[in-house]
């Protein structure tokens, strides 16, 4: 027998209890909500989190810095790239590296895809769960244009691990900019359509107009960060207050509300999207094309091995398939070469001696990115606010302790005060407005 | 005999043949590989083509049950009163490596696959698997159930 | 108002709270006697610091030292746009910390967290119950004595011996 929870202990013994989750279409399978109501009217409410509870912190505690980067994927899993930039930001500023300027261009290029894809999925949850199942639709379509983009270059449509310690994983694909204008001219219609849908819908009005509203005190009390925090009217942005990457040097504005209510919340991350797109479009033309590889026949790394047994070849070795956009010419653009902290080109494996070492060093236990002793905290604005790394380095090859700073955790945790004295149906709206992402709550 | 038998065979593709075309699947989505489900479902892929387009978020009213990202210790006995609440026939699909084996979260809170817990029918690997994958794991199934032996016993008891 | 400036106000304020200041890659950190959390906290709440976030609330396990759990509170002044972090460290026998509810609205959860994952108690805290993982529980995930694979499931599963 479990002990009796905090509602069940306060609980009227005339009122009755409900329990809406973990597994609740609107709950997104991982929390648990504990109601007591009198008739729809809900007088207590108790959140319970946990369900999604994977042991990201304790398992990157056990593997490398380079190893972990695909666990901080799935954290925030509507937004990837965001995350990884998180982490690689918080390494890099331990690191002391400096990354070029077209990596710094790709990765918000990057951040930004994933920010649209990020506030379509959390809008289109939210207007499917208060029947606007069309919405739903409209912008799953916008997403795929979106992840297209995505997966032309990073090889995958969610969990990428594409932004790298140094810099990114590989060049842009050949093609990203004919896919990125297709994908911005969709997104932009189906944001049209969609206002066209909802902006004076009296039903999703009144679901969420005055409702889930919240004072900014409280709000900042509660440690809001992100487009909640903005639907108050406090232009908080990590972007604007502490820029990192090249974001002083491109335009746009933080949007605000003004009530802190569930519309608000729908109305920033709305027009927060059109501010992504426009960056989107500055940064594709900041962007210069790639150098062309230099010409001349390329051969294959069996061949090159096999020759250089004989003589030191000056041919181009072709790499296989999944590290295309890798090439040996190309990595002063993507990755900081000044210390080792990257992967070193994989062509030199092949021919000599010190590249293969390099190589193997890289990935020994032991051996890979060391950073100096010492704790970091460095946060970058993610879809839903502050995402923050705290990591404490013990000058091992591996974390002493890393810690999530999820911007998720902070505003599930005013959803209890929220909905308190709202009624039943008030819950879905409020919310499915937090866009709560299981990865990232719970960790 | 030999004509009732005939008849037998055909009546077992026949319902083969209406079951696998009409699944209604109970979404256990908890973490990243719903997003992969919501791809599978909308318009891009459309998981209706292949009539599993049907969404029912009552388990008494499913007959798929797909389980859609990391099961972890506290969820666990959850899942599990959401099969069993599940009438028969039913089927499982495990969608996404840490439904299959646990992934790549080995450690203390995530449950090694959920064939621990209830049966599976069919696994899609894939962390997580892309839309084209959910496809080919539902025709797997279908083929399946195409397949499956019925159980007569409640016949014979009249 | 620069960080030397910041701490001379604070010890002016509070005494000996600050047991040091340091710099780990250009983060302010302020090392505080635990039994002062919160009159700090309190404090830098208020103007003139005016900290008026708590970002975020971790713990650290530094299992051989004698200082053995390391909280770490991050501070954020929206008015000032700056971040502070602040550290005390707790012993490894009972360790227990004034509670910051009543000061911050997430310091609940947060709280709850860390005493869910370190085994660390909050003293004055309303509801102090695991919030990540589940009753029954036994340890405390992130110590560093805590095995990284030990699983304890809650319904028997199949394939166990």
């Amino acid at each position: 027998m479990e002990p009796l929870t905090r509602i069940q202990r306060d609980a009227r013994p005339e009122s009755m209890l409900l329990n809406m989750g973990p597994s609740h279409p609107a709950m997104h399978g991982t929390l648990r909500i504990m109601l007591e109501l009198d008739g729809e009217k809900i007088l207590n409410a108790e959140a319970e989190i946990g369900y999604l509870h994977r042991g990201f912190e304790k398992t990157c505690e056990n593997k490398t810095y380079f190893n972990l980067l695909i666990y901080t994927d799935r954290l925030n899993y509507v937004s990837p790239l965001i995350n990884n930039l998180g982490y690689v930001m918080t390494m890099e500023k331990m690191l002391g590296v400096t990354v070029p300027e077209r990596a710094q261009l790709i990765r918000v290029l990057m951040s930004e895809l994933s920010r649209v894809s990020d506030h379509l999925t959390c809008l289109a949850a939210m207007a499917m769960e208060n029947g606007a199942f069309t919405v739903f639709l409209y912008m799953m379509k916008a997403r795929e244009f979106l992840w297209d983009v995505i997966e032309f270059t990073t090889g995958a449509r969610m969990t990428t691990s594409y932004i790298r310690i140094g810099g990114v994983r590989a060049d842009l694909h050949p093609d990203w900019r004919g896919s990125l204008t297709t994908a911005i001219r969709e997104t932009r219609q189906v944001l049209k359509d969609v206002s066209g849908l909802l902006d004076k819908n009296s039903i999703f009005l009144g679901r969420t107009r005055g409702v889930g509203a919240i004072s900014r005190e409280d709000a900042l009390s509660y440690g809001w960060t992100g487009p909640c925090l903005r639907s108050t009217g406090i232009p908080y942005d990590v972007r604007k207050a502490s820029p990192y990457l090249i974001y002083d040097r491109l335009s746009f504005e933080v949007p605000v509300g003004e009530f802190g209510d569930n519309y608000d919340r729908y109305s920033v991350r709305m027009r927060e999207m059109e501010q992504s797109l426009r960056l989107l479009e500055q940064v594709a033309g900041l962007i210069p094309d790639a150098a062309p590889l230099s010409a001349g026949p390329t051969i294959e790394p069996s061949e090159a091995i096999a020759r250089s047994r004989r003589q030191r070849t000056g041919e181009r070795i072709r790499l296989s398939p999944n590290l295309e956009g890798y090439e040996k010419e190309r990595l002063p653009g993507l990755v900081a070469t000044d210390k080792p902290i990257a992967v070193p080109p994989k062509e030199d494996t092949y021919t000599t001696m010190e590249g293969l070492i390099s190589h193997f060093l890289f990935f020994m236990s032991g051996k890979g990115i060391r950073p100096p002793k010492g704790d970091v905290y460095f946060s970058v604005e993610g879809g839903n606010g502050e995402v923050g790394f705290y990591i404490v380095s013990d000058g091992t090859d591996r974390p002493y302790r890393l810690h999530l700073r999820a911007p998720c955790f902070h505003l599930v945790a005013a959803l209890e005060q929220l909905i308190k004295g709202r009624l039943i149906a008030d819950v879905v709206p409020t919310f499915g407005s937090m866009n709560m992402i299981g990865g990232e709550l719970d960790r | 005999m030999s004509g009732l038998d005939f008849l037998t065979t055909r009546l077992e593709t026949a319902i083969g043949w209406g079951r696998k075309f009409s699944l209604f699947h109970y979404p256990f989505i908890t973490a990243c590989c719903g997003m992969e489900y919501m791809s599978a479902a909308c318009a891009h892929f459309d998981i209706d083509r292949f009539g599993a387009g049907l969404t029912r978020f009552s388990p008494r009213q499913a007959d798929l049950l797909l389980v859609v990202g990391t099961i972890s210790h506290k969820l666990a006995p959850v899942l599990k009163t959401v099969y069993d609440q599940m009438l028969e026939p039913k089927w499982v699909i495990a969608f996404g490596a840490c439904t299959v084996s646990g992934g790549i979260y080995q450690n203390y809170a995530v449950v090694q696959g959920i064939d621990r817990i209830i049966p599976v029918d069919i696994y899609i690997p894939g962390c997580p698997p892309r839309p084209e994958m959910v496809l080919d794991g539902l025709l797997k199934l279908q083929d399946k159930i195409q397949h499956q032996k019925q159980d007569w016993r409640w016949a014979r008891k009249t | 108002m620069g960080q030397e400036n910041l701490i001379e106000a604070i010890r002016a304020k509070l005494g000996d709270a600050v047991e040091g200041v340091s710099d780990s890659f250009g983060d302010a950190v302020l090392t505080l006697r635990s039994a002062a959390v919160r009159a700090v906290m309190a404090a830098l709440r208020e103007a003139p610091f005016e900290y008026a976030v708590l970002l975020d609330l971790t713990c650290v396990d530094f299992a051989a030292a004698e200082g053995r759990f390391e909280l770490v509170y991050h501070l954020y002044s929206l008015t000032r746009n700056v971040r502070l972090r602040l550290k005390a460290s707790l012993p490894a026998a009972d360790p227990s910390v004034e509670t910051l509810v009543g000061l911050w609205k997430n310091a609940e959860w947060l709280e709850r967290e860390v005493f869910d994952m370190f085994g660390v108690r909050f003293e004055g805290h309303p509801y102090l119950k695991r919030i990540l993982t589940y009753e029954g529980f036994e340890g405390h995930a992130l110590r560093k004595s805590y095995p990284w694979r030990l699983e304890q499931p809650r319904i028997p599963l199949k394939g166990d011996v």
